[in-house]
Parts: C-alpha cells; sequence; structure tokens
C-alpha cells in the first residue's frame, strides 16, 4: 500500500498538476502564461498557486516590468522531488495488472 | 480514483510540459515551398554561371552579385513564407504565434545562424570564398539542431543531415553548390514533405 501514500493530495487537482508541469519545464513562468496556458480563470489560478506555495513547492516572485505588476512562479527543490515522486506514484498505479 | 484518471493526468502532465516549452505549429508546407524556392533560385545561378563569358565564378564579378542577391531572394521567401504559413496552422489550432516558446525558437534558431552569417560574410570581403557553401549548410544544420530543443524534435534529423553534407562540401569543395542544391532544396522538400504528412495531415 505504500505506492497510494506517495499520492500527493496536493497535486490531486487538474490546475495544481498543470502549474506543476508547467513549471517543471520552464525555469519560471509568469501569471498571465499560466492563465492562457491552463484556460483557468484569474481567481483559479491564484487560488491554486496559493495553495502551493503555502506547502512550499513553488516560489513566488513580485515585480515590476516597467509599471505594470508582475508575478512569476518558479519550483522549489522540494517541489520537484514531490512532484517526481508523485508523477512515479502515478506511473506504478497505471502499471499496476 | 481509477487508474484511468491517473492516465489522463499522465497525458495533462505531458501536455502541459510540452506546450510551455516547445512551438510546435511549425508548418511542413513551408519546408516544401522553401525547398522549391532553394532550386529555383540555384537553377538561375547555374545557367547564369555557365552561360556566362568565363563559364565559373569569380568573386569581384557582376554575376557573383547577382548569385548574392539570388540568395538573399531565396532566404528572404523562405522566411516569409515560414511566418505566413505557420501562423495560418497557430490560428487554427488556438495558438498564440508571438508568445514565450515561439521567441525562444526563433533566438536560439537565430544564435548560430547569425554568427554563421557574419562569419560567411566577413571571410567573403577577406576575398575566401571557397567554402561558402559548405558553411552555410554546417551553420544552418546547427541552427536547426540547436531550435530542435524547443520545437517538433524531428528538426534535429534535418540538422545532423545539413551539418553532415556541409562536412562533405569541405572535403570536395568543387561540388559545394550541388551540395547546397541538395541541402537547402532536396532535403527541405523531403523533410516538409514528411512533416506534412506526419503532423499537418493528420488533424
Amino acid at each position: 500500500m505504500s505506492i497510494i501514500t506517495n499520492i500527493n493530495k496536493a497535486f490531486d487537482h487538474r490546475i495544481r498538476l498543470g502549474i506543476m508541469s508547467v513549471l517543471m519545464v520552464n525555469e519560471y513562468v509568469d501569471f498571465n502564461m499560466l492563465k492562457e496556458l491552463l484556460g483557468a480563470t484569474d481567481g483559479n489560478i491564484a487560488s491554486h498557486t496559493k495553495a502551493l506555495e503555502k506547502v512550499d513547492y513553488i516560489k513566488v516572485e513580485k515585480q515590476f516590468i516597467g509599471r505594470k505588476p508582475n508575478t512569476r512562479y518558479s519550483t522549489t527543490t522540494l517541489g520537484r522531488e514531490a512532484f517526481k515522486k508523485h508523477i512515479e506514484a502515478l506511473e506504478k498505479l497505471i502499471n499496476k495488472p | 480514483m481509477e487508474s484511468k484518471d491517473y492516465l489522463k493526468d499522465i497525458s495533462e502532465i505531458k501536455n502541459m510540459m510540452n506546450k510551455s516549452s516547445r512551438f510546435i505549429s511549425l508548418s511542413g508546407l513551408s519546408g516544401i515551398l522553401a525547398g522549391i524556392y532553394a532550386l529555383m533560385g540555384g537553377a538561375i545561378a547555374y545557367w547564369l554561371v555557365t552561360t556566362s563569358v568565363r563559364g565559373y565564378l569569380i568573386l569581384d564579378g557582376k554575376i557573383f552579385k547577382i548569385c548574392l542577391l539570388i540568395l538573399f531572394l531565396v532566404a528572404f521567401l523562405s522566411i516569409l513564407t515560414g511566418i505566413i504559413l505557420t501562423t495560418k496552422k497557430a490560428k487554427k489550432h488556438g495558438e498564440k504565434i508571438w508568445d514565450i516558446t515561439s521567441r525562444r525558437l526563433v533566438f536560439n534558431f537565430l544564435i548560430p545562424l547569425i554568427s554563421g552569417g557574419l562569419y560567411i560574410l566577413i571571410i567573403l570581403i577577406k576575398g575566401k570564398y571557397g567554402q561558402t557553401g559548405a558553411l552555410m549548410l554546417i551553420f544552418y544544420g546547427l541552427a536547426l539542431v540547436n531550435a530542435s530543443k524547443y520545437s517538433i524534435g524531428d528538426i534535429r534529423y534535418l540538422g545532423f543531415v545539413e551539418i553532415t553534407l556541409g562536412l562533405i562540401a569541405t572535403i570536395f569543395p568543387g561540388y559545394g553548390f550541388w551540395l547546397w542544391v541538395i541541402g537547402f532544396g532536396l532535403m527541405h522538400i523531403i523533410y516538409g514533405t514528411w512533416m506534412h504528412f506526419k503532423y499537418d495531415r493528420k488533424q
């Protein structure tokens, strides 16, 4: 049953899974790009990134580009490891006869 | 959750990773057309040189300048066609043409290409032109290999072929022109056709 325990509750949602997937292959991604890629609303992205930030899986940086505020996200080492474990657990579950 | 959902999760992860890091709307058709432009350009240049008084190319002649002009025209038309057809394809897929992924692709494609282009221009100015065809093939191949990390991975194979042709042209400079025609003309048509049937036709 140890496989089941590796399924991470923090990634148990399509948007959070999407956010992590995008951040795994990009150095950083800003709010609008996440919104565009995942086809979600502002509030949706905001609440799910907050949830991931809370467990220290992603890092949030707020900055200004010119006068426009810009929020960009990147993964933490903890987040990367957790996500890798999550994918491994998913694969094991799928391959289980 | 059932395993069917887990499978969906995995494919969603893959999809998101690809979509956010690679620009995949490149049009195969534009490759075919670029190849045709190169073949036409090559044919005109060949005809000009062989029917000239000398029968071969010298660096400060008028024909050389016309050949350079043809070269730029082929490059310009190819890029223009590529942009138009790729924009059309991206629109059809509901993808943005100028986003992070396409910017990254263009940037990484241009680094080897511009370095090579400047190098070739400099040695042309210094009067050395024997290796021009080989250098164009090699630098273009390197640009493709570099760009393949940010687009359809298959572009890499075209890059390898161009580099190989370039190295062969370095060994046999006399065949530089013909290898250029194969690399920029024939290979583009073959590769574009392959991509067209592999990616464009399916959707």
